[in-house]
């Protein structure tokens, strides 16, 4: 079974309670499949534990990257969340683990 | 005018490592260093400190940092921009010269004020998080507005060697001097788009550089144990050429500059600054040279009416208590384990969260179904009114050795004061930046 992680890369981000990933192909060859393939509910639906809100995706054609923005996210935001990681930094290779 | 200027990143965070800025100094041939200390947290962690002591309240690693960087400034008369003055910029700025007395050496420090508008702040404007009045969350320890370039600008036309400021946004620190240098107009929006493109590309220092992008087995970076700081070339017309110094750890790559180019960025269509609405979705990438990558596109559009203002507020204090387990019935030890304690205490903390590291602390539960480790921490976090009461979370976990499962061990214990952030607005003509010159 493949997963995400073998033809794309992501970096995780925070502000607040929103949760940004990106999601970079290795090869630009693959853009076009995961703009038509990995759609804002396929992520929330893949982290339906993590994502309590809407996730908006931003397509950036010029650098071969989507962006996804997800609401609700990070169990209040790093100041007040109990998480161990509060920023939620691991959660691009959260992304990653989904099976293509 | 200048032709070309050379802006490098020391530091990323406040925790960051010190000798990347020194390397940078000595042998990157930099015009300006900046350093980006400061987190939303951090400034109201720093108030509470000012509060206790109104000598203090800069940041805690000033002195660490800049002791033997300041000789290093002055010989290569690289002009130094940092937000290390957190909730106190002109105790920072004593601080500096002291330093400087100390080591003999004749330096003007220009320390950025105004950020401080908390006596402005009512409690009861909304917060935009949630639309609540903002005294509601709890008691206000600080209110910070992200300030822009123009207070930067008005240090930079002094000649002071160091530029000490509070809450800016990042990457106006580096949008100033591009401005200052090139004579661009504060209403020439594409221009202040494409700097700030270049200032949020280096405002996280080794994140440009590899790390937090390495990975050995799909994107593998050379020499992480030395890793090198990155520095941008900026042109007059706002194209930048990303690099770094030869020799150091690291790499400069196209897949490592889109990673950080979103990074943290709601809307790459939209993203606001105090000083443009900046737009990151032109933005390309050319591999010139080894360890040297072209940036050019980006834009902006007219900037934001009002200014985002960071306001800490005292949230009670974080409890928390690990032990391990290991072997056969590691897991089910460690969920016994995490089971006696919520029966302990849940009636005390009913804000109380259970984790396995090693099985499901960081993501989701449904992504580690499948997942059956040798060995698995258990983990008890909680947020209470009290210290005393966060205390007892991880005295209850320390308990387990003698009153819990099988074979716990390394038991460890910790309570953290929390403050929160939430965010406002605040109309510009209340917020007023100005510039103190301090010098030996």
């Amino acid at each position: 079974m493949k997963k995400l992680a073998d033809i794309a890369h992501s970096r995780a981000g925070d502000k607040g309670n929103i949760l940004v990933l990106s999601l970079i192909p290795f090869d630009s060859k693959d853009f076009d499949w995961l703009v038509e393939n990995i759609t804002a509910d396929r992520v929330k639906s893949h982290l339906k534990g993590q994502i309590k809100g809407n996730v908006t995706r931003y397509v950036l054609p010029s650098i071969h990257a989507l962006q996804f923005t997800c609401e609700d996210a990070l169990a209040g935001g790093v100041t007040t969340s109990l998480a161990l990681d509060a920023h939620g930094k691991s959660l691009s290779y959260a992304l990653l683990e989904m099976e293509i | 005018m200048k032709d070309k200027i050379r802006i490098g990143c020391g530091a990323g965070f406040s925790g960051d490592r010190i000798e990347p800025a020194l390397i940078l100094t000595e042998k990157g041939n930099l015009d300006y260093l900046v350093l980006e200390c400061l987190a939303e947290r951090t400034i109201a962690l720093a108030q509470k400190r000012k509060l206790q002591n109104p000598e203090s309240g800069y940041d805690v690693l000033l002195e660490k940092r800049l002791k033997d960087l300041l000789p290093l400034l002055l010989h290569h008369k690289t002009r130094l921009v940092t937000n290390m003055g957190a909730a106190n910029p002109v105790a920072g700025a004593k601080r500096i010269i002291e330093l400087g007395k100390s080591q003999n050496l004749s330096i003007k420090v220009a320390a950025v004020i105004g950020d401080d508008v908390l006596e402005f702040i009512s409690g009861e404007e909304h917060s935009l998080e949630n639309n609540q009045p903002l005294q509601s969350e709890g008691k206000l320890v600080s209110a910070n507005a992200y300030l822009g370039v123009e207070a930067i600008l008005s240090a930079l036309a002094t000649d002071a060697d160091i530029i000490i400021t509070g809450r800016v946004a990042d990457p106006s620190l580096f949008l100033a001097p591009m401005i200052y240098e090139f004579g661009w107009e504060l209403d020439q929006f594409d221009l202040l788009g494409k700097g700030t493109v270049l200032g949020h590309l280096l405002e996280c220092a080794g994140q440009l550089t590899g790390g937090y992008f390495a990975d050995p087995i799909s994107k593998p970076v050379p020499d992480l144990d030395r890793l090198g700081h990155p520095f941008v070339d900026v042109f007059p017309d706002g194209r930048g050429i990303i690099s770094k110094v030869e020799g150091t750890g690291g790499i400069i790559s196209e897949r490592i500059a889109k990673e950080q180019l979103l990074y943290e960025v709601l809307d790459p269509y939209q993203y606001i600054t105090p000083d443009v609405i900046a737009d990151f979705s032109s933005v390309q990438f050319e591999k010139i040279a080894s360890n040297q990558l072209q940036v050019t596109g980006g834009g902006g559009m007219e900037k934001p009416e009002k200014y985002k203002v960071s306001v800490g507020y005292e949230a009670g204090f974080k409890g928390e208590g690990e032990i391990s387990y290991a072997g056969s019935h590691a897991v089910e030890r460690a969920r016994l384990a995490g089971e006696i304690i919520e029966k302990r205490i849940k009636s005390l903390v009913p804000n109380l969260r259970v984790d396995f590291i090693g099985l499901n602390s960081l993501h989701p539960a449904e992504l580690s179904k499948n997942s059956s480790p040798y060995e698995v921490r258990l983990r008890v976090a909680g947020i209470c009114e009290t210290m005393e009461l966060a205390q007892l979370i991880g005295e209850e976990v320390e308990a387990l050795y003698t009153n819990g499962p099988a074979g716990g061990g390394g038991a460890r214990k910790m309570v953290t004061q929390v403050v929160g952030v939430v965010s406002t607005l605040l109309n510009r003509d209340q917020v007023k930046p100005d510039v103190n010159l301090l010098s030996t």
